[in-house]
C-alpha cells in the first residue's frame, strides 16, 4: 500500500509487521557485550529495623561481582527517588514527603522493599548469592489498611508523619454543601470500598544499566512509559548524572497502563552498579517480584452523599476518600487520588456544589500511583454509585435521574464547581444511543427469562466523563505538578520526500507508528509507507513527556500537526522561490505546492529534493534543509465521556457471576484511526471489568504480607470472562485540540466497574442489596447471597 | 549436557544444564527472543511454543526433554514478511495485538486449536485460551482473528 493514507481510515498497523514475527525488541531481548546480571534481595517483612546486614558469603560466591546494599548507595551520595508532584494540604502545608532510598537503609517498610543488589556473571549466579546474604531484622508491627493506619494507636512508618498522614487534601466549597444538605428533600450516601489493583502488565518491568567509559556517558535500557522523564528524574535527581551524559531508551515495551510512568529504584540502581563495575548489568522482574515491586493501583476507602430535591434534582454532594500511599510516595502518588480525582466529581451532571476531602495515608504496602484511569475511575464509581443509590431510595429509574440531571449539550462549554471547565459533550445523546443498542426496552423479558432457570439478572449503567490530555502546564503548575506537560515533535523530511517523526510520547500497544504516520501522510500527502516514526530514544527525540493520562495523540499528536503546519510553510517557501512566485499565492493541497490559478507546480517530493539542493537560494531569507520541530502545550483537559450498559446474570448456588452484554458509547472526540480507538476501548473495558468482577491486591491485615502475590492468586480477565462488547462511538468534536481528539485509552477502564456493579446489585434486587464492593467474585456474591437477610426466590 | 533437536527446521545441538527451562535455552542461549516469558507460574502463555507439533509453555519444560524432538517457535512460523502464515496474516488484518507481548505465545496456540479443531467457534476459542493471558486487546480481537486465521488455514489446506 503505497499511498496516502487519512485520517478517519484503518491501514493495518505498521507495528505488527514485527510483532507477528516475534522480532520485537523489548528490554529483556536486549545483550550487551560483557553483561552481568542482578537481582535484588527483597523484605520479607512488612515493617522492620535493618540492624545489620552481612553481605559477606553472598561476595564469596561463585560468579559474584558485588553486593549492594542501601548503605553503599547512601555512602556514594545517590538521592532518593523523587515525587513528580508535590500536594498542599488543607491547611497550607505540604504534604509529607519522607526519603525514599533506592535500596532501603535502617528500616524496611513494605514487604518487597529492596534490601540489597547482587551482581553476578549469570541470573543464577546472582540469585543463589542473594539466598546467602544474612539480614538481622528487627521486626515490627506492621498496619496495611486505611482505617487501621489512622487510628491514634497505630504502628507509625516515620518518625516525623504523625498519623501516617501524608496529607489532609480539599477541594471545593464546603459551607455551600453544607447549606445545599440542610434544605435537601433527599440526601443519598454511600460508604464503598476502590479495590487495590495489580497492573500487570504481560512485559515484567527491566532494566539494564551501561557506563562508557571513553565518553563517560551512561545508558539506561528500562520498560519505561516516558524515557525523558526518567533521564530527568534519575540524573538530576538520584544518580547525579548530567543530562547530556545520560541516554534513556525505551524500546518495545509490552504494555504499560501506568505502571511503567514512574521512576523506579531498580532503574537507578542497575545505572548506578553499572558506572561502578564498569559493565553493563542486567535486571529482569520475575512475575512474583514484579507483584511487590510495581507501583499498585486505586485502594481508596470512601464515604459520599449526595442532597438532592424532590424531584430528584442534584443539589449537592460531598465526598471524604482515604486514598492508599503504600510506604513511600511513587512518582505521581499523591497526585492521583486528589488532582485527578476530585475535579471529576461532577461527573456528566449538573451538581451546583460540590466539596472533597482526600487523606492520603501511608500503610506499609508497595507504593500506589496511577493505574489505566487514575483517580478518574475512582471518581467515576463514587457518583455512579451514589445516583444508583439515590435512585433507589427515591424510587426513580435510574436511567431517568440521570438523564434529568445531565448537562445539556447546548450548556458547553460547562464550568463545574470542582476547577474543570468541560469543553465539549453530549452525555445525552451517548445514553440514547447506547440504551437503544443494549436493548434495554426488552431486558425485562430477558430477566423473567433468567429466574425461570432460576437466576438472577440485572441491568447496569454508568456514565462517566474524564480529564485527560495531560496536561495544560499552567494549570498543572498551579495543582502541584513540578515539570511541564506539553509534548514534543520533529518532522524531519528526507531529499526523498521520505519523512522520520522523533516524538516525545512513547508507544506501548497504542498504535502510534501507525495513527501518527496516518497524520502525517494526511497533512503532507506523503504516502503512509514513506514515513517512520521514532520514539522512546532521548539520544533520537528532541524530549518528551511519554505517554499516560491518553495523552499521546491529544497533546503529541497536537504537536506532530503544528511540527507539520511548520513543515507546510518552509515548503511554500522553497516553492515560491522555485516558482518565482510569491508566498502568497503558493497553494498546498494533496501533497502539491502550486502557484493559484496557474498549472505551475511541484510535489512534495521535488520540494523536499530542492529543500537540500540549494545552489540558487536567496541564503539571506531561506535556509536549506526541511525539518521542523513543534511542542505544544494544550490550553485545557479534554474530556471524552460516555454511557455505558452491562447485564450480568448470578447463579444463586455458585456466587458467579456472567456478564452477559456490554454496551459502550463513547464521545472520543475525532477518531483518526477507528480499529486503534476500538482496541484501546475494548481493553480499557475489559480492564474496569477485570477490576470489578476479579481482581483484588490483598493483603494479610497483622502480617503485612501479600497474599495475592502471583497470577494463581490474583485473578487476571482471560478470555473465557467476556461475550463480545458492542461499542460505538457518539463523538463531539473537541474545541480546543488542532484536530478535535479528546484521547481514548482510558475511556473503557474508567466507564466500566461502575456499570457492572449496577448490574449485580441490580441482580441481587430480590434480596434487598442496596451495594456490592469490588470485586464481585464467586465467593464473595456467594457470601452475600448466603447473609442476605430476607431471602426470596429469584423473581 | 548435549542434546540435539530440530528448531525451526534447522538441526541445533547445545550443551545445556538439565536444569534448563525451554523458554531460557530458546532465548537466552539460542537468542530467538520472539518466545516470551511473563510469568513464573505457568499461568500467562507468553512462552507458547509447539513441540513435536503441540503447543506447549517452554517455561514450564526442561529443555533436555526436548532432545530428539522438533521444536517451532513464532520465528518459525515465517521466513519473510511476503510469506506470513495465514494466523499471524490474521492477527495483523483483524488488530489481534498491542503491545505484541502476548502474541507469539497466542499465534502458537491458535494454530494448535485449529490443528485440533479446524473450524472452531468463538467459545471453543475462548476456552481454548484459558491459558493465555492478554493484558491490552480484551481478548476481543484474538477471538475475531483466531476465527478469521482458523478460515484461512482451511482454505489453505
Ligand atoms: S512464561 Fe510460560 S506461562 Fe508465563
Ligand atoms: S497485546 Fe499486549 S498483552 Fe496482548
Amino acid at each position: 500500500m503505497n499511498a496516502v493514507v487519512g485520517i478517519g481510515s484503518s491501514p493495518k498497523r505498521k507495528e505488527d509487521a514485527r510483532f507477528v514475527r516475534g522480532k520485537g525488541t523489548y528490554v529483556a531481548d536486549i545483550k550487551r557485550p560483557g553483561m552481568l546480571a542482578g537481582v535484588f534481595l527483597r523484605s520479607e517483612h512488612a515493617h522492620a529495623k535493618l540492624n545489620s546486614i552481612d553481605v559477606s558469603k553472598a561476595l564469596a560466591q561463585p560468579g559474584v561481582k558485588a553486593v549492594y546494599t542501601g548503605e553503599d548507595m547512601k555512602a556514594d551520595n545517590v538521592g532518593g527517588l523523587p515525587v513528580g508532584w508535590g500536594i498542599t494540604d488543607k491547611h497550607g502545608d505540604p504534604m509529607k514527603e519522607p526519603p525514599h532510598p533506592p535500596i532501603a537503609h535502617d528500616k524496611v517498610r513494605y514487604v518487597g522493599d529492596a534490601v540489597a543488589f547482587v551482581v553476578a556473571d549469570t541470573i543464577e549466579q546472582a540469585q543463589a548469592a542473594a539466598e546467602m546474604i544474612e539480614v538481622d531484622y528487627e521486626v515490627l508491627p506492621a498496619v496495611v489498611g486505611l482505617v487501621d493506619a489512622l487510628r491514634p494507636n497505630a504502628p507509625q512508618l516515620y518518625d516525623d508523619v504523625p498519623n501516617n498522614l501524608c496529607a489532609d487534601w480539599e477541594l471545593g466549597n464546603s459551607s455551600a454543601v453544607d447549606a445545599a444538605f440542610e434544605n435537601a428533600a433527599h440526601v443519598a450516601s454511600i460508604e464503598l470500598v476502590n479495590n487495590r489493583l495489580i497492573g500487570n502488565p504481560l512485559e515484567p518491568l527491566a532494566a539494564i544499566g551501561e557506563f562508557e567509559f571513553a565518553s563517560g556517558r551512561y545508558t539506561l535500557w528500562t520498560t519505561s512509559q516516558f524515557p525523558h522523564v526518567v533521564r530527568l528524574l534519575m540524573g538530576e535527581m538520584v544518580l547525579g548524572i548530567p543530562q547530556h551524559k545520560l541516554r534513556v531508551v525505551a524500546p518495545d515495551v509490552g504494555g504499560g497502563f501506568g505502571v511503567k510512568q514512574f521512576h523506579y529504584a531498580e532503574e537507578a540502581v542497575v545505572t548506578w552498579a553499572a558506572g561502578k563495575l564498569g559493565r553493563p548489568v542486567k535486571w529482569v522482574a520475575q512475575r512474583s517480584e514484579g507483584f511487590v515491586s510495581d507501583a499498585h493501583g486505586r485502594d481508596h476507602v470512601t464515604e459520599a452523599e449526595l442532597a438532592l430535591d424532590e424531584d430528584g434534582k442534584f443539589l449537592a454532594m460531598r465526598v471524604k476518600t482515604l486514598a492508599n500511599m503504600g510506604a513511600y510516595l511513587s512518582t505521581f502518588g499523591p497526585n492521583i487520588p486528589t488532582n485527578l480525582y476530585a475535579p471529576l466529581l461532577s461527573g456528566v451532571y449538573q451538581i451546583p456544589s460540590i466539596y472533597c476531602e482526600v487523606k492520603c495515608v501511608f500503610t506499609n504496602t508497595v507504593p500506589v500511583d496511577a493505574y489505566r484511569g487514575a483517580g478518574r475511575p475512582e471518581a467515576t464509581f463514587v457518583v455512579e454509585r451514589l445516583v444508583d443509590m439515590a435512585a433507589r431510595e427515591m424510587g426513580i429509574d435510574k436511567i431517568d435521574i440521570r438523564k434529568r440531571n445531565m448537562i445539556p449539550k447546548e450548556a458547553y462549554p460547562y464550568q463545574t464547581p470542582v476547577i474543570v471547565e468541560y469543553d465539549s459533550g453530549d452525555p445525552l445523546g451517548c445514553l440514547e444511543r447506547s440504551e437503544e443498542l443494549a436493548d434495554v426496552a426488552g431486558f425485562e423479558v430477558r430477566r423473567a427469562e433468567s429466574a425461570s432457570r432460576g437466576k438472577y439478572r440485572g441491568l447496569g449503567i454508568s456514565t462517566y466523563i474524564e480529564a485527560c490530555g495531560l496536561a495544560p502546564s499552567r494549570l498543572a503548575g498551579q495543582l502541584g505538578a513540578r515539570g511541564g506537560l506539553y509534548e514534543s515533535a520533529t518532522v524531519r523530511v528526507h531529499p526523498s520526500g521520505a519523512v522520520t517523526v522523533l516524538i516525545g510520547t512513547h508507544n506501548h500497544g497504542q498504535g502510534h507508528e501507525t495513527t501518527f504516520a496516518q497524520i502525517v501522510s494526511d497533512r503532507l500527502g506523503v504516502p503512509f509507507e514513506d514515513i517512520d516514526i521514532v520514539f522512546g530514544d532521548t539520544d533520537r527525540v528532541q524530549f518528551g513527556m511519554g505517554t499516560y493520562g491518553s495523552r499521546s495523540l491529544v497533546v503529541g499528536g497536537a504537536a506532530l500537526s503544528q511540527a507539520s503546519d511548520k513543515v507546510i510553510l518552509k515548503g511554500r517557501k522553497i516553492a515560491a522561490h522555485q516558482l518565482e512566485a510569491s508566498l502568497e499565492d503558493i497553494v498546498f493541497e494533496d501533497g502539491t505546492f502550486s502557484v493559484a490559478g496557474t498549472d505551475r507546480k511541484k510535489s512534495f517530493q521535488e520540494i523536499a529534493g530542492a529543500a537540500y539542493v540549494p545552489f540558487d537560494f536567496p541564503l539571506e531569507t531561506l535556509e536549506p534543509g526541511l525539518e521542523e520541530q513543534s511542542y505544544y502545550d494544550p490550553v485545557n483537559f479534554t474530556y471524552p465521556g460516555g454511557a455505558h450498559f452491562a447485564e450480568v446474570e448470578i447463579d444463586p448456588d455458585t456466587g458467579i457471576v456472567t456478564l452477559e452484554r456490554y454496551t459502550a458509547v463513547d464521545d472520543v472526540g475525532t477518531i483518526i484511526n477507528p480499529m486503534i480507538v476500538e482496541g484501546q476501548l475494548h481493553g480499557g473495558i475489559v480492564q474496569g471489568i477485570g477490576q470489578a468482577l476479579f481482581e483484588h491486591g490483598v493483603y494479610d491485615p497483622t502480617s503485612g504480607q501479600l497474599l495475592s502475590g502471583s497470577f494463581m492468586d490474583y485473578c487476571m480477565p482471560r478470555a473465557d470472562n467476556f461475550p463480545q462488547l458492542v461499542i460505538e462511538p457518539h463523538s463531539t468534536t473537541c474545541t480546543h485540540t488542532p484536530m478535535g481528539v479528546k484521547g481514548c485509552g482510558e475511556c473503557g477502564t474508567i466507564g466500566s466497574p461502575a456499570a457492572i456493579i449496577s448490574a449485580v446489585v441490580d441482580a441481587l434486587k430480590p434480596l434487598g442489596i442496596a451495594h456490592v464492593d469490588m470485586p464481585a467474585s464467586p465467593n464473595h456474591i456467594w457470601n452475600i447471597i448466603r447473609n442476605a437477610r430476607t431471602p426470596v426466590a429469584a423473581e | 549436557m548435549q542434546i540435539s533437536f530440530s528448531l525451526n527446521d534447522e538441526p541445533v545441538t547445545v550443551d545445556v544444564d538439565p536444569s534448563t527451562l525451554l523458554s531460557d535455552l530458546i532465548r537466552e542461549q539460542l537468542s530467538l527472543t520472539g518466545t516470551h516469558v511473563g510469568c513464573d507460574t505457568s499461568q500467562c502463555g507468553a512462552c507458547v511454543v509447539h513441540v513435536n507439533g503441540d503447543s506447549v509453555k517452554s517455561c514450564t519444560m526442561l529443555a533436555v526433554s526436548a532432545d530428539g524432538g522438533e521444536v517451532r517457535t513464532v520465528e518459525g512460523l515465517s521466513k519473510s514478511d511476503a510469506d506470513l502464515h495465514p494466523m499471524q496474516i490474521a492477527f495483523r488484518e483483524n488488530h489481534g495485538l498491542q503491545c505484541g507481548f502476548c502474541t507469539p505465545g497466542m499465534l502458537m496456540s491458535a494454530i494448535d486449536l485449529v490443528k485440533n479443531n479446524p473450524d472452531p467457534n468463538e467459545a471453543e476459542i475462548r476456552e481454548w485460551l484459558e491459558g493465555n493471558i492478554c493484558r491490552c486487546t480484551g481478548y476481543q480481537n484474538i477471538v475475531k482473528s483466531i476465527i478469521a486465521g482458523a478460515a484461512a488455514m482451511r482454505a489453505a489446506s
